[in-house]
């Protein structure tokens, strides 16, 4: 097996073992490490899809600052759920069949799209894929790609999407001195 | 050997080894330089018995350590209970990995650059992004022993290392913005072509990146993970033997990493002192990788020097300092930075001169002012009434 390929199936491993543990422990923090491991194999993907802008800002972003803050909020109510509780709820039926109704038809969407490219373009190169044609000139990598794209070409969007994270973040601040008025 | 198996497989194991006993050693040699310069620096002795000025009380620490038995509480969560140290320490490693050293090496006929991971062209990113995992082995340590003071201290550590990562992150995009690249090698590079290595106009953004450095390591005055007039032994309370001198190692090992990039952001990598000045090649007699070390070690006596010097902070000054006082400075620093950039070539010479000159300005102001007199103020500082 070629070692791209066989690196791929174990970091594909990872990721939905990852996924599926999520669902499946009991500990609510058993549950967010399995969730941690699941990020890192996506990130490993993306270092294998020459994406490594991605890969680390996937890790420093959802590995080094979302699920320290779910770790945070976890240990900070301190649950720890009991063997006494039932495992699966009435949920779990509907639930099982909804999800593999999905799985159809996501999956089916992505083998097809997959064959008609496959199909039409040619193979990639890796290291074609590791320097991109700027404005004429070659930059090694897709930091530069990446920050043309998103400072230059779609300028607009970018900063009305952060508008909406600011947004976001001031009514998160007002909801939360909201409940901190009425303890007081 | 083939060549593929030589470069891909084979080199790169090497240096890995080489990086991770590299890391332990250095962790005991710095356990007997540290307790040897607190012992100066506090006028008594510090350990002097085992071998030539007490050289050898590192080894002869770690092998009681090997041998002290490895107690797991009962109502640990046992697997985490593991888990964590190795989470902490394994971090530590792959950033030193991920550091330039040197420019190359050739050995047995073999030339290959003095890092042990590849120089990827977001190096940078990536070893942030990598230290911020070690968090997980104090938090998952501080849980899985299920007990209040390690609780207490990877609730701590989680706060403390979330809120230092934002000054440090923007300390370090200013280290970028000079260089204009992400990668380890060519950030060196950069400051051999401007002439100036990048801590002169970016002062301010390496004392952000140290003290925020010194916050990430939870080293003293920032020890508050592990603060053991309040919580014993914080996060590694209930750790023992070996498992208790992996976390010891991480310290340290996250210390050399620290100093490791701030060495390369700023202060020029393996460049020796003004790259170019022609008249000072005769230092060149150093070769690159001791000038590279010989930084790290500067920083390191720092961080010794730091610990002895400061008292620790409480939990709420810890946080104004990281919020209210070190964000607000690092992003003002950035904006200065960015229109010295912009400026051109001379912009960061000016600014680097200007930063100098100012510090050297505060520094004559402190030395030229009158020692006060020994009055009230003095004593009403220390809480004692004086009034007659």
């Amino acid at each position: 097996m070629e070692p791209a390929l066989f690196f791929f199936w174990a970091f594909a491993a990872v990721t939905v073992v990852g996924a599926v543990g999520v669902v499946v422990m009991r500990q609510p923090i058993h549950s967010a490490l399995f969730l941690l491991m699941s990020f890192l194999g996506v990130a490993c993907l993306y270092v294998l899809a020459s994406a490594e802008l991605v890969a680390a800002v996937q890790v420093l972003v959802y590995a080094g600052g979302i699920m320290i803050l779910f770790l945070y909020t976890i240990m900070f109510v301190n649950v720890r759920r009991q063997r006494t509780e039932r495992y699966l709820h009435l949920q779990a039926v509907p639930a099982l069949g909804f999800g593999f109704l999905f799985l159809l038809v996501v999956g089916g969407v992505v083998v097809n799209e997959a064959r008609s490219l496959a199909a039409k373009v040619p193979a990639a190169d890796p290291k074609a894929l590791a320097t991109t044609v700027v404005d004429g000139v070659t930059v090694l990598g897709n930091t530069q790609a990446v920050g043309w794209m998103l400072y230059r070409d779609y300028f607009l969007p970018f900063e009305i999407a952060s508008v909406f994270l600011l947004v976001a973040m001031i009514g998160a601040v007002v909801l939360g001195k909201r409940t901190m008025e009425r303890f007081d | 050997m083939s060549h593929t198996l030589l470069h891909n497989v084979l080199i790169p194991f090497i240096k890995g080894l080489v990086t991770v006993v590299a890391v332990g050693l250095a962790a005991g040699v710095l356990t007997w330089i540290e307790r040897r310069l607190l012992g100066r620096l506090q006028i008594r002795k510090g350990p002097n018995r085992v071998g030539p000025q007490g050289f050898f009380q590192w080894i002869a620490d770690t092998i009681k350590l090997i041998f002290k038995e490895d107690i797991v509480p009962s109502r640990a969560e046992k697997a985490l209970h593991l888990l964590g140290p190795l989470l902490l320490f394994t971090p530590a490693v792959v950033v030193l990995g991920l550091v330039p050293w040197g420019p190359e090496l050739t050995l047995f006929g073999v030339t290959t650059p003095l890092h042990a991971a590849a120089d990827l062209n977001v190096g940078l990113l990536l070893i942030l992004a990598v230290s911020t995992i070690g968090v997980y082995g104090i938090i998952l340590s501080g849980w899985a022993s299920n007990s209040k003071y390690p609780l207490l201290g990877g609730l701590r550590s989680a706060a403390q290392l979330i809120s230092y990562e934002v000054p440090m992150g923007l300390a370090v995009v200013s280290a970028i913005l000079m260089s204009g690249s992400l990668s380890m090698v060519e950030i060196i590079e950069a400051q051999r072509k401007a002439g100036v290595w990048f801590v002169f106009p970016g002062l301010i953004a390496f004392f952000l990146y140290f003290v925020s450095g010194v916050a990430e390591t939870n080293r003293t005055p920032f020890d508050l993970p592990e603060a053991e007039s309040e919580l014993v032994g914080g996060f590694h309370t209930e750790y023992s033997g070996f498992r208790w001198a992996v976390f010891f190692m991480s310290e340290y090992g996250n210390m050399i990493s620290i100093s490791a990039v701030a060495t390369t952001l700023f202060f020029g990598g393996w460049l020796r002192p003004f790259p170019n000045v022609a008249w000072l090649s005769f230092l060149d007699v150093i070769p690159a990788f001791f000038w590279f070390s010989g930084k790290v070690f500067l920083f390191l006596l720092v961080y010794i020097w730091f610990r002895a010097t400061f008292p620790r902070y409480r939990f709420d000054q810890l946080m104004a300092l990281g919020w209210k006082t070190l964000i607000p400075i690092s992003l003002g620093n950035l904006a200065l930075v960015a229109i010295a950039v912009l400026w051109g070539a001379a912009g960061l010479k000016v600014l680097g001169a200007v930063l100098v000159l100012l510090v050297a300005a505060g520094f004559f102001a402190v030395w030229r002012r009158p020692a006060r007199p020994r009055s009230s103020t003095t004593m009403a500082s220390s809480n004692v009434e004086v009034r007659a």
